[in-house]
């Protein structure tokens, strides 16, 4: 199941395991993103912790964590080619993975179809 | 409007002139001292492979290459500069003159005290004038900028909470408030916490009360914030941030709009940096140095950089940047008290008159009255392709400094306009005319532009990712 946060990041969770990234709306949004930080394995993560940092041409942004777990892995590809977060070159540029804490906190986010919904909303 | 700038030709970097063994001064034969560094040094001495590879020119070639460079020059000398929160208002002269006067401009701080007294009675005087203009108990004028007297301050803060014995975590931070505050929070070793904006684009007080506790070392707001409209609610925070036993940090960049008609120090900030370079007309960065004075409150005085033993300590050598500090002086003298509520007034007056001309061709995301800037989006020109990036372009092409861009974060592809006071009407309009031109302007030529600079459109994301910062001869 692939579930959406707010603040544009998408958690796709299998059993207690979950990828996280940010949304190709974000990623439009940022533009040519230049730098990018992320945590090292075995960092606990709360749900709405800062877990990383992303740099565009425009802005610097943070980015949170959807649900509380530990960070298993990082994609460390895109750390050292940023520019692969929005050159197609990654077919779906994930930033981190994490062993869930609670799982119950899923129901908070959102659903595929409300995020779209949220967007309309919030373009308008 | 359009027409070529200042900008229309190419100049090498100065490494890229000259030749080898060209020189501008001849120094006298020196062969005995030279004899014996070389001894002194050894092996240490650099052979001709690893020397720094210097510039060799002439000094005509040397005084042309940096005269043609400075007319590359874009300054408030020479065109509007709209560039939001920089308040980038004019340099009166006379200010220059003040500060060239031998009496000042061959000081230095080592001469006797006794030699010293018309400069000290200046600071002194100084100080008490923004005193006076920000409500504040006393000033110190050491720090040397806006993000010094933050962090100023926020040492203060800090040292006031240990001396009662407490040690708080976090600090609050508007959404809306200026980049540099999170930024002096976490330098300090504090949490910077975020407090939602509200539909009407002042602090979300209930995010606020959810956030404010007994771990709350500080608030830092800039008042009027980065949307350039007055936190109406701003003495209720005060009063609940002090009910906690917090601080609140004024951010000062934005006094440009309140100059004689509300002092922060009454809405009960407790410590604000001034920036001499922004409200009192001393020349910005690459002019600079800048000034960052600090105000504080009562209990905050014994805390200051000059204050007595239990000072946070000297955060600047000698006085801090004194030349910057005369033309302060100067400023606040030729204007008097009334001058600078008129100032103030009428850098409102300027704001509000872009925002009534340009709010049909730009989507204003927030429609109370503004203060002394105004905050537009690009949602409009986003839907034919145009982005604000693209609108910035070509605003250089028609002589028009861009505005500050993509910021505030909270508005989407924010265009930050801030006149100041000192450009007039008709400057205005055709600075608003050159706004309405980039606005209903196609995409194919916009994302084009530049045209009229020596190099046209810059790849940024190139410059970032590969940034080439030493020059190497082929």
């Amino acid at each position: 199941m692939k579930y959406f946060t707010k603040s544009h990041e998408w958690v796709s969770v299998e059993g207690n395991n979950a990828t996280v990234g940010i949304t190709q709306h974000a990623r439009k949004q940022l533009g040519d993103i230049v730098y990018l930080e992320l945590p090292s394995p075995k960092t606990t993560l709360r749900a709405g912790d800062v877990f990383g940092v992303i740099e565009s041409v425009k802005a610097v942004s943070d980015l949170y964590a959807p649900v509380s777990g530990t960070v298993t892995g990082s994609n460390e590809e895109l750390v050292s080619a940023p520019e692969q977060m929005s050159d197609g070159s990654q077919e779906n540029p994930w930033l981190i993975k994490l062993t869930l804490s609670n799982t119950g906190e899923l129901g908070g986010l959102l659903s595929a179809e409300n995020y779209e919904k949220y967007l309309e909303e919030e373009v308008k | 409007m359009i027409g070529r700038q200042n900008f229309d030709f190419e100049e090498q970097l100065i490494f890229e002139h000259g030749s080898k063994g060209r020189s501008g001064v001849d120094l006298p034969e020196c062969a005995e001292s030279q004899a014996a560094a070389i001894k002194v040094l050894g092996k240490h001495l650099r052979t001709e492979e690893d020397q720094a590879q210097l510039a060799e020119c002439s000094e005509p070639e040397v005084n042309r290459h940096y005269t043609r460079l400075s007319r590359w020059n874009f300054s408030i000398d020479t065109n509007s500069y709209p560039l939001g929160s920089c308040t980038m208002k004019y340099n009166p002269r006379i200010n220059e003159w003040a500060a060239r006067l031998p009496g000042f401009a061959q000081l230095h701080p080592y001469l006797p005290e006794s030699r010293l007294e018309n400069a000290k009675a200046l600071i002194e005087e100084l100080r008490a004038y923004l005193g006076e203009i920000g409500g504040f108990e006393a000033v110190s004028l050491q720090p040397a900028a806006g993000a010094q007297g933050e962090f100023t301050g926020m040492l203060m803060i800090r040292k006031a909470l240990e001396a009662r014995g407490e040690s708080r975590h976090k600090v609050l931070v508007p959404a809306s408030a200026h980049g540099t505050n999170p930024a002096t929070a976490a330098f300090l070793g504090y949490r910077a916490v975020t407090v939602a904006t509200g539909s009407d684009g002042l602090i979300d007080m209930e995010d606020f009360e959810a956030k404010l506790d007994e771990d709350c070392a500080a608030i830092m707001i800039t008042n009027p914030n980065t949307l350039g409209l007055f936190e109406k609610n701003i003495s209720e925070v005060c009063e609940k941030v002090h009910a906690v036993g917090g601080f609140v940090y004024g951010d000062g960049a934005n006094l440009n709009a309140l100059m004689g008609i509300s002092r922060p120090g009454d809405w009960g900030i407790d410590v604000m940096h001034f920036n001499l370079h922004k409200t009192f007309t001393t020349p910005h960065g690459g002019g600079g140095p800048g000034g960052g004075a600090v105000g504080v409150c009562k209990e905050l005085a014994p805390f200051l950089p000059d204050s007595g033993e239990q000072s946070i300590g000297r955060v600047r050598s000698f006085w801090g940047n004194f030349g910057m500090m005369i033309r302060a002086y100067a400023y606040i003298r030729e204007m008097g008290a009334g001058g600078l509520k008129k100032a103030s007034e009428r850098a409102v007056l300027n704001a509000n008159y872009i925002k009534a001309k340009l709010k049909k061709a730009f989507d204003l995301p927030y429609e109370t009255d503004c203060l002394h800037e105004v905050v537009f989006s690009d949602w409009k020109q986003q839907k034919h392709g145009v982005s604000t990036m693209d609108m910035a372009k070509g605003l250089i092409d028609r002589g028009v400094h861009p505005p500050t861009i993509y910021f505030p974060l909270i508005v989407h592809g924010a265009l930050m306009i801030e006149p100041t006071e000192t450009e007039s009407k008709e400057e205005l309009d055709a600075l608003c005319e050159a706004f309405l031109e980039v606005a209903k302007e196609g995409p194919e030529r916009l994302r084009l532009s530049p045209f009229h600079t020596a190099l046209s459109r810059l790849d940024e994301a190139g410059a970032a990712r590969n940034p080439i910062l030493v020059f190497k001869k082929e």
